[in-house]
């Protein structure tokens, strides 16, 4: 059995408002989020002993120190890769319990990413110049993650003859689910029609394919077995992680094979560490930062067949009261755009029911994220 | 082309294919131990982890493997060039690089369309390497 086998459990979750414009800084955003999700857990700040940050978040640990006053930390790492950060920085914080080097451990990701320097938008960012793998992307206005992802869901269309309209399942799907979402940025119920009505982004990603901007802040508390079993909520115990790299390349693009999601190691990994197979799943969180990654997700972690997931998300099947329930809180598609850690916080209100779209009785939760040439997930379990 | 975009920035791996393009050739690189293509430039062989390199001219010809619309301008100075098409060419050695493709409207472009490189000014004797629709396509 894995070591990491209900070793630690999220304990508290925490969360600002989610907003175009916050108003604040994004330390002040980290402070806030950290400091809610200990109450909600339960735990002193100065119980927090670890931190596992996202290598993009501009609030490190120094910050952390000096501002939100922690002072007894005896673990800090990072997570690299953008959006599969979401679910890294649990299993970082897993595996530094399980190792015993740390028994309270802090995740958290904080940006102003909306009214600051915006990833759709290369005017906020751009240089005159760029290294690196760049060097060989954006000289020919390959710039934003659309012009980058983009080329994945066409690879698939042309593979697999997946549709906009299978796109437009997910965007439909996501958005409902956001409608009943009082945190939520866009709350207006959409269809399949409304989908191929919103305007080419980058053909074939249309807007109602892409996520949102946002600012805002979120924070998990991942602790000990048998701390987690005194605290104020029933934990949700990470039965599965898995943190992986099997596919080669650079700059997103530049890899052998577009028409699949990142998961070499991490699909079969997060369920033997688990001790389960995909058909005990009860809903999935899944790293959409566009609606083709949700099919692409889906197959890489085996809810159906490699190329088949385009029709397996039509028809209602992903949505709240569908077979296999995707991102009950919209997503970054529509509740927020907090780079994936508010997936697992869902994760966490479905377990202890308190989702806005509550599932009847969800034992098993799996949360997962691939980005490119890295993938990480997490399965949790009700208490 | 397009006009407005960041300009490459060489480093000691990549500057041995700026310089070929400033020559008016595209260089690939390949592992001299076991042959492997590799792309972008870099200092080992991901295959055989020989740092043994040797430079070949790509014969300019390959087939879009992949591409999208930029429809949205996401900067001001494209605002006047949008639609663009940026795509995935796939040349000899399975090595797939970025470029734009010349010479059809940006709704034609199809999947294994043949496609040829061209040179682009971009001025102090830098040459930007692109693609446009191959000669009898």
């Amino acid at each position: 059995m894995s070591n990491l086998r209900d070793a630690a459990a999220v304990v508290g979750i925490g969360e600002t408002e989610y907003s175009k414009e916050s108003g604040r800084t994004e330390l002040a955003l980290a402070c806030e989020a950290i400091s809610a999700a200990a109450a909600d857990a339960g735990v002193a700040i100065d119980e927090i002993d670890g931190l596992v940050r996202y290598d993009m978040d501009h609030i490190d640990e120094v910050a952390l120190t000096s501002h939100l006053g922690l002072r007894n930390l005896r673990w800090m790492s990072q997570t690299g890769y953008g959006g599969t950060g979401g679910n890294a920085v649990v299993v970082h914080a897993a595996a530094a319990i399980a190792a015993g080097v740390a028994d309270t451990v802090v995740c958290y990701r904080a940006l102003n990413e909306r009214s600051g320097a915006r990833y759709g938008q290369a005017s906020t960012w751009m240089s005159d110049e760029v290294g690196g793998f760049a060097a060989f992307q954006m000289p020919w206005g390959m710039l934003t993650p659309a012009h980058m992802f983009g080329q994945f869901a066409r690879r698939h269309m042309i593979e697999y003859g997946t549709t906009s309209e299978q796109f437009g399942a997910v965007a439909v799907a996501l958005r409902r689910h956001a409608s009943m979402n009082p945190r939520a940025m866009m709350r207006r119920p959409i269809t399949i029609a409304d989908h191929q009505a919103s305007r080419l982004i980058a053909d074939p990603l249309r807007l109602f394919d892409c996520c949102i901007e946002s600012d805002g802040a979120c924070a998990v508390i991942v602790t000990a077995s048998d701390r987690a079993r005194s605290l104020r909520h029933p934990p949700a115990w990470i039965m599965g992680a898995s943190q992986g790299s099997g596919t080669r390349g650079q700059g997103i693009v530049f890899r052998d094979d577009l028409a699949v999601a990142e998961s070499v190691h991490t699909a079969a990994d997060v369920y033997r560490s688990a001790g389960v197979d995909p058909a005990e799943i009860d809903a999935v969180m899944v790293y959409d930062h566009f609606t083709p990654f949700v099919i692409f997700t889906l197959e890489a972690y085996g809810f159906c067949a490699r190329g088949e997931g385009g029709p397996f998300v039509q028809n209602g099947r992903i949505e709240l009261d569908g077979e296999l329930p995707v991102n009950t809180h919209g997503g970054n598609h529509s509740e927020a755009y907090i780079h994936g850690l508010p997936h697992i916080i869902e994760a966490v209100r479905q377990l202890r029911g308190t989702s806005s779209a509550q599932l009847e009785h969800p034992e098993l939760i799996l949360s997962a994220s691939s980005v490119a040439q890295l993938s990480a997930a997490v399965i949790l379990r009700k208490d | 082309m397009l006009h407005g975009m960041p300009r490459p920035l060489a480093d000691l791996d990549t500057q041995p294919f700026w310089d070929g393009c400033r020559e008016g050739k595209f260089l690939l690189q390949l592992c001299e131990s076991c042959g492997d293509a590799r792309w972008p430039p870099g200092p080992m062989c991901p295959s055989c982890q020989s740092t043994e390199v040797e430079w070949v001219e790509s014969a300019g010809r390959g087939r879009v493997y992949s591409w999208i619309v930029a429809n949205h301008p996401v900067h001001p100075d494209l605002a006047e060039q949008a639609p663009y098409v940026v795509a995935l060419i796939e040349l000899e050695h399975g090595v797939r690089v970025v470029g734009n493709i010349a010479g059809c409207e940006p709704d034609d472009v199809e999947a294994d369309m043949l496609v040829e490189l061209y040179f682009e000014d971009l001025g102090d004797g830098e040459q930007l390497p692109n693609f446009r629709v191959a000669a009898g396509e």
